[in-house]
Order: structure tokens, then sequence, then C-alpha cells
């Protein structure tokens, strides 16, 4: 019996021939990354002795530049300790400032076919590079910095295997708000993402699903290598590596067709996103004070692109914000040179530096008592983005945009209507 | 066996409940305090120490954030959930928190029932119904990590982390 892409990736760092399912794996941790969240007060250990500083990533990235003296004494704390260990992938707030999981995809980090620990949940968008890439907690990575190990319950697996195109419109979180919607939770499996229609999806938008992994509660969510994303890690990472691709006899708990051009934009409603899918017309006409577009899942050029094809020439309606974080200052700049940023500001949008942000309910962007919020990120749980009366719809930064110039949830079609399929 | 009073959560009970955006830089006191203000308010109050969690599916889904420590540090004897997310899970290990996925244990207890759980015979008892479930067991390395503290006890022996000061 052959292994899945997850189960082949976890066997090799466990240096065994094959791993199954219910069996536990002590692993070498090929990359581990902290965040400024880690060196708070309130949370951090100090480290005394650091099994190889080369495999460590630090990344500013919640609360950036600092909101408060509190994420101040963090990032001092951040600064200091990449400094008594000569860490030297460090990303401070500055010209490679961004959110943790984007700039392990700018700089290809995660590595195919290798392990990636970081405390944050969405850790698993480095799956979309073929990495077995996992949220593990703060102790957890602290336990694999210090030891260069960690240890993983195998999952069953469930894969996807991608047929077609989406419709012009259609992006890659309405293929994950249809998984959401259609199978629910995926707790305990990995998810494995395939197929001929992997060809259609740009990194990008695997990114975007990778990440959206995280909301269904699956272990490590990984994507069959292919040439493009392979050119991709390699013009900019020179380390070796070895992509794993599963073998033609793996074992699945479930194979599941999965036909991109069927797919429709959707809406989660509120407070949960799993089982929590509806067409964007069931929803329509429901006004919004804010309309946010951003985050580890929604920030990536891709998004910037698709927000100022709707909003080109056109106004943000009054008496709401449309706010726009980049994922990384990288995808900052290219949307500078792309004309984006400039469209979107011209719209009356905020275009604001790269950090969590909004998502995480931080700063810039978070809401007030009773407000309603569209948003293309990570979660629309009771009180994530502020206060927990403020009501969270979630859907594709076309939809968010759309809906930010009607002042109300609206389908973004008509800005797509011309688009070749 | 341990044992305490039940009280009830449903399905895909998520960490921003447990530990709240707006108290994430705060101490662990003030981050205790804020145990689902959201979804309960005042329940904090009510609650007792050695007071336990029976919970539906997907118990702790969403962030890494420390809301196992949250729960450990307000009392919560143990969990029982229909299932528990997986990240929520490892923190529980790590933190020191006992959770055990055990399923049938929603429909087996209403609010207010004694809740019995014996993790050396891996059995759940209802003493007012009598019914009896049995969790399958937690491997021994994990369990012994949950039960002694977690994992920064061991990181401290190990001369690895220092001590907190």
């Amino acid at each position: 019996m052959g292994m899945n892409i997850a189960e082949k990736i976890l066997a090799k760092a466990a240096g065994k021939p094959r791993v199954v399912p219910g069996e536990i794996a002590v692993v070498e941790v090929g990359t581990a990354v902290l965040t400024d969240m880690n060196f708070l007060p309130a949370s951090w250990r100090q480290i005394l002795k650091m099994h190889d500083p080369r495999k460590v990533v630090v990344v500013l990235d919640h609360l950036v530049p600092a909101n408060e003296p509190l994420s101040a004494a963090a990032h001092t704390a951040a600064r200091a300790f990449v400094k008594r260990f000569g860490i030297e992938r460090f990303h401070d707030v500055g010209r490679d400032q961004g959110i943790s999981h984007v700039v392990v995809a700018d700089n290809a980090y995660a590595l195919p076919g290798t392990v990636m620990v970081n405390p944050d949940s969405h850790t698993c968008g480095g799956g979309a590079f073929n990495c077995a890439a996992r949220g593990v907690g703060l102790p957890e990575t602290i336990f694999a910095v210090t030891t260069g190990k960690s240890w993983f319950r195998i999952g069953e697996c469930i894969r996807y295997e991608l047929q077609g195109k989406p419709r012009p419109g259609v992006s890659a979180k309405d293929v994950f708000l249809h998984i959401a919607g259609k199978w629910g939770a995926h707790v305990n499996q990995n998810v494995e993402y395939g197929g001929p229609g992997l060809a259609n999806l740009s990194l990008n938008a695997r990114r975007t699903l990778a990440i959206m992994g995280t909301e269904l509660s699956a272990e490590f969510v990984i994507f069959e290598p292919d040439e493009a994303m392979l050119a991709y890690v390699r013009a900019r990472n020179p380390a070796p590596f070895e992509p794993a691709a599963p073998d033609p006899d793996a074992v699945y708990k479930e194979r599941r067709p999965l036909a991109l051009d069927t797919i429709e934009p959707l809406v989660a409603l509120p407070d949960t996103i799993v089982n929590n899918s509806v067409r964007v017309a069931e929803v329509a006409g429901q006004k919004i004070d804010q309309a946010f577009i951003g985050s580890c899942a929604n920030g990536t050029l891709d998004d910037f692109a698709v927000a100022a094809k709707v909003v080109a020439g056109r106004r943000v309606a009054p008496g709401v914000r449309l706010i726009v974080t980049p994922g990384s200052q990288a995808i900052y700049r290219d949307a500078l040179a792309a004309g984006y940023v400039a469209i979107l500001a011209e719209a009356g949008a905020v275009v604001t530096s790269a950090t969590c942000g909004a998502c995480v309910g931080g700063h810039m962007g978070v809401l007030g008592p009773g407000e309603v919020c569209i948003t293309a990120s990570t979660r629309n749980f009771k009180g994530r983005m502020g206060d927990p009366s403020a009501r969270i719809y979630m859907a594709s930064p076309a939809t968010v945009a759309a809906s930010a110039l009607a002042g109300r949830i609206a389908s973004a079609a008509e800005f797509f209507a011309g688009d070749l399929a | 066996m341990i044992s305490g009073k039940v009280w009830k959560f449903g399905d895909d009970i998520n960490t921003d409940l447990m530990l709240p955006g707006a108290v994430m830089s705060k101490t662990e006191a003030e981050q205790a305090r804020a145990v689902f203000a959201a979804n309960r308010p005042g329940w904090i109050d009510q609650m007792k120490p050695g007071d336990v969690l029976v919970a539906g599916r997907n118990f702790g889904m969403g962030s890494n954030r420390p809301a196992s420590r949250s729960l450990r540090n307000i009392g919560i004897g143990f969990l029982l959930a229909e299932s528990i997310n997986g990240l929520f899970f490892r923190n529980s290990v790590n933190f020191g928190f006992v959770a055990v996925e055990c399923p049938g244990c929603f429909a087996a207890f209403e609010e207010g029932d004694t809740a019995e759980l014996d993790l050396d015979r891996w059995k759940v008892v209802n003493p007012r119904t009598g019914a009896t479930l049995a969790p399958p067991p937690v491997p021994d390395q994990l369990m012994s990590l949950m039960r002694g503290g977690g994992v920064y006890p061991m990181l401290e022996r190990q001369g690895l982390i220092a001590p907190r000061a």
C-alpha cells in the first residue's frame, strides 16, 4: 500500500519507511517560525539553548507597527532574541514586513517535502508549496526550536480531485466556502489537493485555499507539486529539497471530485464558517458598515487586482469603510507598481501597511458594537474583529469590493460579465 | 478517578470565545476572566474550580491562542467532547489541561450532572443515569505531558528554557 503526500513527508521526517493513520510520528522539523504575538510577556518563555538558528524564522506581523506599549515591548524582545541567537531570517517592521504565512510564501521558506511549524493556526498555508506545514501553538514551537523535533498524530486523508477552471469572478475563496458549506469540518483529517484542475489555480489562489484549510479544522493541507510551484520555489530559495507526490496506490479516507467550473460566489453567514455558506443572492441587500480585504488568506496581489478591477472609476458608498491590507510589504510594492493602490485609494478605500490587523481584531479596522462587516479574511467568529455584538459575513475579495460600492452585500457578477470563461 | 459538575457547550466552540482578542496581550489572570464572555456572559462567576466541560463536535476550533491555559487557570477539571480540534488538543497536552475525545458524551450528560473520568481504565460515567462510555485512550507519551503540567516544566528540567521569573 502506498502513501499519500502527508504520510510521505512525515515518514521521511521521522526517518521511517512508512507511517499509517493513528500512529504518532516524532519528526525532524525543517523550519520553525515565531511571530510578535509569541513575544508578549504573557506568553513568551526565555529560550536558553537553540537547536539550530538556521532553521528559525522570526516575523513581526500581528501588531505592526506597534499599536500599544505592550506590543512594542514584544517587538523589542523579538529583536533581542534574534540578535542573541544570530537568527538571519528576521522580518522586522519595514521593507521585509509581512504576515508570517505570506512572508513564508514570498520567500519560499516553506520547502516542498519538508516539515514547518509555527504557533499560528494558519500555518497550513505552506501546503500550497507541498510543505507539511502546521500551526502547533507556542509551547510546541518552543519545543521544536529547542529540540529540533515535534510530533504528529497521523490523520486520515481526504483528497480533492480538482477538475475544470473557476468561472470569471469566482475565486479560491468561493471554492473554499463551497467545500466548507458542502462537507463541513475535517477534524483530525488531512486534506490533499490535486488533479488536472490544479493547473487552473494560480499559486496565490492555492495559498488562499491552503490557508483556509485551518477553518476546515484540518491537520495538514497539502497540494500536489507541479512545475509552476517548483519553479517559483527554486527562483526564491537556493536550499535543496525533494517534493512529495502521492503514490499511485495511496490510501485515502475519501476521494472527492471537485468541478471548479460549477462553483458560484458564496457568503458565509456570521459567527461560524463551516456549514454556513449561502449564495450571494440570499443575503444581498444586507446593509454594511465596513468591508475588509486582507489577511494571510486574501492579501495577495491577485486579491488587489480583483478589488481594483471592481472599484476602478467608482466610489465606496457613503458611510461605508473599505479597508485593504496587503499580506506583505513586497505585495504592497507590487500593488503600487501595478497601479492597484492608486485605483483603490481614489475609490475611497484605505490601503494600510501589511499586518494581520483587522482580521485578528488587533488594529486598523476594529469593529464597534452592532456594526456589520463583510470580510475577505480568515474568520467570521463572534467578537473576532472587535466588539462581540458586531456581525461578520465572509466572502471573496470581489464580493467584498462590490458590497463596499453598494453599501450593502452585493454580487460582483456585473464586473466580470465581459470576461472570457 | 476525577469528577466534577458538568457545564455543557455545543459544537464548534472556537478559541476566540475562550480567549478574546481584546485580552490577548493581557495577563493570564485577565485572560481567565474573559472565558466565554461573548457567548455566555456571567458564566465565569457561576463556575467553580473542579467543574468540568462537556461539549459537542470540534471543540477548540480556530486560533492557536492559549485557550487551554485559560481553562486550566480557571480550574476546569477536564473536558469531554465529541471531537477536539487538533491544535487545541496539542495546546491542551502542552499546557497540562486534560482534554479527552469521548464520542457519545454530549447525549450522556445534562448540565448540572456529575461526570466521572477514570484515566486508568479509560471510562466515563454519569452516576445519575448509570451511562458508561469508553473514550479512546490518549497515547501514554502525550498523557504524561498532559497530566504532568505540560511541556514547559519538561523543557525547564532539561535546561532548554528558563523558569518563569
